[in-house]
């Protein structure tokens, strides 16, 4: 008997094999392949069962042979497995793509109050200067929100608060009309030096328009130290504009007259880049801490003086949000604060 | 406070070229803030014509015009129709000209009416924008006038003059008055003033009864401290206000209304001392009393209302009865008339609190009010008798009554205050000389006396409101200008940050915002109908004045808030809604009596004690979270059907809440009188009840325009902040493989899912890592009026990898505590 394992015939079954191989297009086929050409009864495999029935000599020379052949088969069928696996992945991928415009969302955007988050802006500026931010009830006792502040009973300036009075007015309660209890609340309770921001809702009894509103939010802040002057003021003042207006942004304090301050000024604030051009706004209040509030705290103004300053929440977002509306502020409707989401 | 051009200028030198812009830059600089402007919105030709004649020619429509020539200076007279009929041939009228605009706008044409080209317009004086008095021609002989045809109308009537308005600060009254904006201007810009107060020439004056009294001074101050009276006879009471008074009057914001009148408000606004003009006629001759009201005693005031007063007002009086409330309004009864020929006048000097007790007592704000209550210049009083005397005899033709005044002044000089020189500099951080100290204080008018580097300052006798050493540094920073203050930023201590309360605060309100809620600031106000449906029988704060009436209690809950503002945004076609309120709400307890019955005084630390009183009273407040989900929580899209929202998304939020502070927040059933008895959740956190969620009762959603269901949560943040978590230690964390198994039991319908699973898991120890409730099944298969609970465990043991064994034995330990303590059975 003739030896079968010719290089004819090794090279015949490698051709078929690798045509097979080649022509498998996806897992399927290349399983069939592997099955005819590599498989049990696959002429490899009967040319190497046939090296058995050989004469000694020529096992080795026709093992080499079959050998060889059956490594390229593996090597050509390892490699058309990664091939068709990665067309498979791909054609997979493909089948999969969605329209990402059009995915369904399982969420819903909140949003903060623009007030609100202006409020923990300023106080961050006022921490990061290593003040404090102090807290007081918004229902207050008169002597707090007045007396204390050296509001006479009798003074105009205390009529001219339009304060909301708690029933029966004999019991001296008051939504407070302002943040400054806080100031009292804040050198009563606090050792020296102070320097304390206090941010919050006051009320007033102001009907409600375009910019008025009974319920809205003040800033406040109070340093009593020794040696504080109105220069410290202004450049306590000018430090906060530049972070809320930008470099450019300065103040300006003309004269005026509030109980608890002496002297008493009116802050503007030049607004670089307002809408429609650089301005100066009026922005609040400020000046010395009348001796008269340091005594109601047990303060000796002869060793310890300082200032205090305040401004709308409202009208400051009003003016540097270029909001018009103050009731857009108040009325809760949800597109109002969704327009600012987390940031304002 | 409005302040004439053209009297202002009276008083000090203005610029030839003067606007009202450079008016109010000049006194802003020294505290007077811009309020608004004033003026006669007209431009002409507007001139004087003398009606030549006047034919009446009836029309169809009933009316009859006039067809008038008039002669307004040109060659040839020129022909306007004329509806009105109170003038005739010969008088001088003012003529609008074609070209010309009056207020309104209202532009002057020649135009065709009534058959005829009107070349122009007859004027009123309420056209002319003069007064609203009266609708007919303006006759310029009523005015006293008679010039000649052609001349410029605009500048005779003083319609050419313009007004500044300022705020003037409640410190200082003086600047409610030309003499004292004039000064201010002066100090402002350096230009001269004149005091209007100097060029008056007020002789000694007696002979008139006085008996000035106070038998109750209020806070140690009698009522009254100078009263003078002078007496002009013989005044024509037919005479006209001169137009350059009348236009001044009316820029100034009043109301022209008789020759004497005018003269004491012009001279009030003048010199900024308030006085009255009595028909002295009515005067009983014994004289005039000032005291005390007895109470309930009747007054009509020159308003018309009658009024009774009370024992603390004061009033000047004669024998007979009151005849004014003393610094607020004078009575009717003794009112000028149309024939009073003698006039007494009075000027005097009133305690402020008084009147300003008096003008809240009766509601009753006025001029001289507003001037008393801030402080008048108690020198002022005889001058401002003579100025009107003087204005009565040159205006109205009357005689100064020689033997018959009076002068009571018990006035006292301010008191001197002490200023070490240093002290401007040391407050403002400007380094101030010397000679600008004192010379900015006498610039005021006060006197400086020195005694080495301390000053001995005496404040004029219109600035009653310098009383300290501060009060003079802000007239030395204010006048020589705040913008020479430099900018210093001070170095505060080391701070602590935001409290720990704060930043909770915070976290909370980001979550829920990240979560999907939108932040809203309610008003606290609620009616007393909706705080009773949700705190039935609870106190409420009621305030004494609020805006709304049928509103006026504070809030005990967030959640009517939220209720009204969902509806707010519903009303607007935003129908799906997720809100939430961090808010203040007010918990008075039954019974309690809130506050105190006295304020102490400023000025001065209360005792400990009393602030210990003051805190007291104060109502708890406490700072709440709530929030309200109506609608979708995920609307229909692509692949997915919507989601309605309900009470999960409520306890969801509530453990948002937790998660931002550390707490884990439990919900068990529970009950409140605005939300559904089935659907109540009591809101706990360990064994403390921090609040509540729910769906709003049905009823109450439909009294609120809202839709059936409405999930609501609130809770005491206050209470939450401080069950925080702080300081929290780690637990290690089991990495060896862990053993997951199923459990479904049967209990009564009844018994609560939450109860089981707590049950559950004390029974199966500490392998149990984590269960949740996976089913919650009835149907065919479980008996009646039983549930199958299925619940996912997961089992893991610190030091070994758990065989299932075990695992099943924990589970079983499980079973058999929900079997003690529910009945539960294991579901075949």
């Amino acid at each position: 008997m003739s030896n079968p394992i010719t290089e004819q015939a090794v090279a015949d079954a490698v051709t078929a094999a690798l045509a097979a191989i080649d022509a498998a297009r996806d897992s399927a086929d290349l399983k069939a392949a592997r099955a005819a050409h590599a498989g049990e009864t696959s002429p490899l495999a009967q040319l190497n069962g046939a090296i058995r029935e050989l004469p000694g000599d020529q096992k080795a020379a026709a093992g080499k042979l079959v050998g060889q052949a059956r490594g390229q088969v593996t090597q050509a069928l390892a490699a058309a497995e990664e091939r068709i696996l990665v067309a498979e992945e791909q054609a997979r991928l493909a089948a999969e793509a969605v329209d990402v415009t059009a995915v369904a969302s399982r969420w819903t955007a909140g949003a903060r109050h623009p007030l609100s988050l202006l409020m923990e802006e300023m106080s961050d500026l006022f921490i990061a200067m290593g003040w404090e931010i102090g807290e007081g009830p918004e229902l207050e006792h008169e002597w707090f929100n007045f007396d204390a502040l050296n509001f006479d009973e009798d003074h105009p300036a205390r009529a001219m608060q339009d304060t909301f009075f708690v029933e029966p007015a004999e019991r001296h309660l008051v939504m407070r009309t302002h943040t400054s209890p806080v100031q009292i609340r804040s050198l009563l309770a606090r050792p020296l030096p102070v320097y304390v921001a206090a941010v919050g809702r006051v009320y007033r009894t102001d009907e409600l328009d375009a910019t008025h509103t009974p319920v809205f939010h003040q800033i406040e802040g109070i340093a009593i130290d020794k040696g504080l002057t109105m220069a410290h003021l202004r450049g306590t003042l000018e430090h906060l504009a530049r972070a809320m207006f930008g470099e450019g942004a300065q103040i300006r304090l003309r004269p005026n007259y509030f109980p608890f301050t002496e002297p008493s000024a009116e802050m503007d604030v030049w607004q670089p880049n307002a809408k429609g051009g650089a301005r100066w706004v009026e922005w609040g209040g400020c000046g010395m801490v009348n001796p008269n509030v340091l005594r109601s705290a047990g303060i000796d103004p002869e060793e310890y003086q300082g200032f205090a300053f305040g401004m709308g929440i409202e009208r400051t977002l009003q003016f540097r949000n270029d909001m018009n509306d103050m009731r857009d502020m108040v009325e809760g409707d949800i597109r109002f604060s969704q327009q600012f989401g987390m940031v304002v | 406070m409005r302040v004439p051009i053209s009297w202002l200028g009276k008083w000090t030198d203005l610029p030839e070229d003067v606007t009202l812009e450079h008016l109010h830059a000049a006194l802003v600089k020294v505290g007077l803030e811009e309020e608004d402007t004033h003026g006669f919105p007209l431009t002409g030709p507007i001139v004087v014509g003398r009606v030549l004649s006047v034919e009446p020619e009836p029309q169809s429509n009933g009316k009859t015009v006039n067809w008038c020539q008039v002669d307004v200076g040109e060659s040839e007279p020129r022909g306007i129709v004329c509806g009105a009929h109170n003038f005739s041939a010969g008088d001088k009228v003012v003529v609008t000209l074609p070209g010309a605009v009056l207020p309104g706008p209202f532009p002057i044409a020649a135009r065709k009416t009534y058959g005829h080209v009107s070349d122009g317009m007859i004027a009123s004086a309420r056209e002319l924008g003069m007064g609203d008095e009266h609708d007919g021609i303006l006759r310029l002989a009523e005015l006293g006038l008679d010039p000649a045809p052609g001349t410029d109308a605009i500048e005779l009537l003083g319609l050419d003059d313009a007004a500044v308005e300022v705020n003037v600060t409640p410190d200082r009254g003086y600047a409610f008055s030309i003499r004292g904006i004039a000064r201010e201007y002066s100090h402002s810009t350096g230009a001269a003033f004149r005091d209007p107060a100097a060029a008056i020439a007020a002789p000694p004056v007696a002979g008139y009864p006085l008996a000035i009294t106070d038998a109750a001074p209020v806070r140690g101050n009698d009522g009254c401290s100078v009263f003078s009276v002078r007496v002009v006879r013989g005044i024509d009471p037919s005479r006209p206000t001169p137009p350059w008074m009348a236009s001044r009057l009316r820029l100034a914001g009043m109301r022209s209304v008789s020759l004497a009148v005018d003269i004491s408000n012009y001279v009030m606004l003048e010199l900024g001392a308030p006085n009255h003009a009595y028909d002295l006629g009515k005067v009983d001759a014994g004289g005039l009393v000032v005291r005390r009201a007895t109470a309930g005693e009747p007054l009509e005031t020159l308003d018309g209302k009658a009024r009774t007063l009370d024992a603390a007002d004061l009033v000047v009086a004669d024998a007979q009865r009151v005849l004014g409330l003393a610094g607020v309004m004078g009575g009717a009864f003794s009112e000028l008339g149309d024939d009073t020929r003698d006039v007494l006048i009075e000027a005097a000097i009133w305690d402020p609190v008084t009147v300003a007790r008096s003008v809240r007592r009766h509601k009753l704000p006025s001029e001289a009010a507003k001037r008393y209550e801030r402080g008048v210049d108690p020198t002022l009083a005889p001058l401002a008798t003579a100025r009107v005397a003087e204005l009565l005899v040159e205006l109205a033709g009357g005689t100064v009554d020689e033997g018959l005044g009076a002068l009571y002044d018990a006035s006292t000089p301010l008191a001197p205050v002490r200023l070490p020189l240093d002290r401007a500099a040391s407050v403002i951080g400007v380094p101030y000389t010397r000679d600008e100290v004192i010379g900015t204080l006498r610039l005021i008018g006060a006197t400086v006396e020195l005694d080495g580097d301390i000053a001995t300052v005496t404040p004029p006798s219109w600035r009653p409101d310098l009383i300290d050493d501060v009060s003079l540094v802000e007239e030395v920073a204010r006048i020589t200008g705040y913008d020479r203050i430099p900018a210093e930023l001070p170095i505060a201590p080391a701070g602590r940050g935001l409290t720990r309360a704060q930043s909770a605060r915070r976290r909370v309100a980001q979550t829920l915002a990240a979560a999907g809620s939108t932040e809203v600031l309610a008003y606290p106000f609620v009616a007393d109908a909706v705080a009773e449906r949700y705190a039935p029988g609870a106190a409420s704060v009621r305030l004494q004045n609020a805006l709304d009436p049928n509103v006026s209690l504070l809030r005990r809950t967030l959640l009517p808030g939220l209720a009204e503002i969902a509806h707010r945004n519903l009303s607007r076609g935003l129908t799906d809604l997720a809100l939430f309120e961090i808010g203040t709400v007010f918990l008075p307890e039954s019974g309690v009596a809130y506050g105190t019955d006295f304020i102490p005084l400023g000025a001065a630390r209360p005792g400990d004690d009393t602030l210990a009183r003051l805190g007291a009273g104060i109502p708890p407040q406490a700072r709440h979270v709530a929030g309200l989900f109506l609608g979708e929580v995920t609307p229909k899209q692509p692949g997915s059907a919507a989601v309605a929202s309900g009470l999960a998304d409520a306890l969801d939020a509530a453990r948002q809440v937790g998660l931002a502070l550390g707490l884990e927040i439990r919900a068990v059933q529970g009950a409140h009188p605005a939300l559904h008895p089935g659907r109540t959740a009591e809101l706990r956190v360990g064994d403390a009840v921090v609040g509540v969620a729910g769906e709003l009762l049905p009823s109450l959603a439909a009294e609120s325009d809202l839709p059936r269901v409405v999930a609501v949560y609130e809770l005491d943040l206050d209470l939450l902040v401080e069950l925080g978590a702080y300081d929290r230690q780690a637990t290690p964390i089991g990495t060896l493989p862990a053993a997951t198994q199923d459990l479904s039991l049967v209990v009564a319908d009844t018994v609560a899912a939450g109860d089981v699973q707590d049950a559950v898991a004390a029974g199966a120890g500490e392998l149990l890592e984590h269960i949740r409730l996976v089913d919650d099944y009835r149907g065919p298969g479980v008996a009646e009026g039983a549930k199958s609970l299925t619940f996912a465990l997961r089992f893991r043991a610190a030091d070994r990898t758990l065989t299932a064994a075990e695992a099943t034995e924990a589970k079983l330990a499980g079973l058999a505590r929900a079997a003690e303590l529910f009945d539960a059975t294991l579901r075949e």
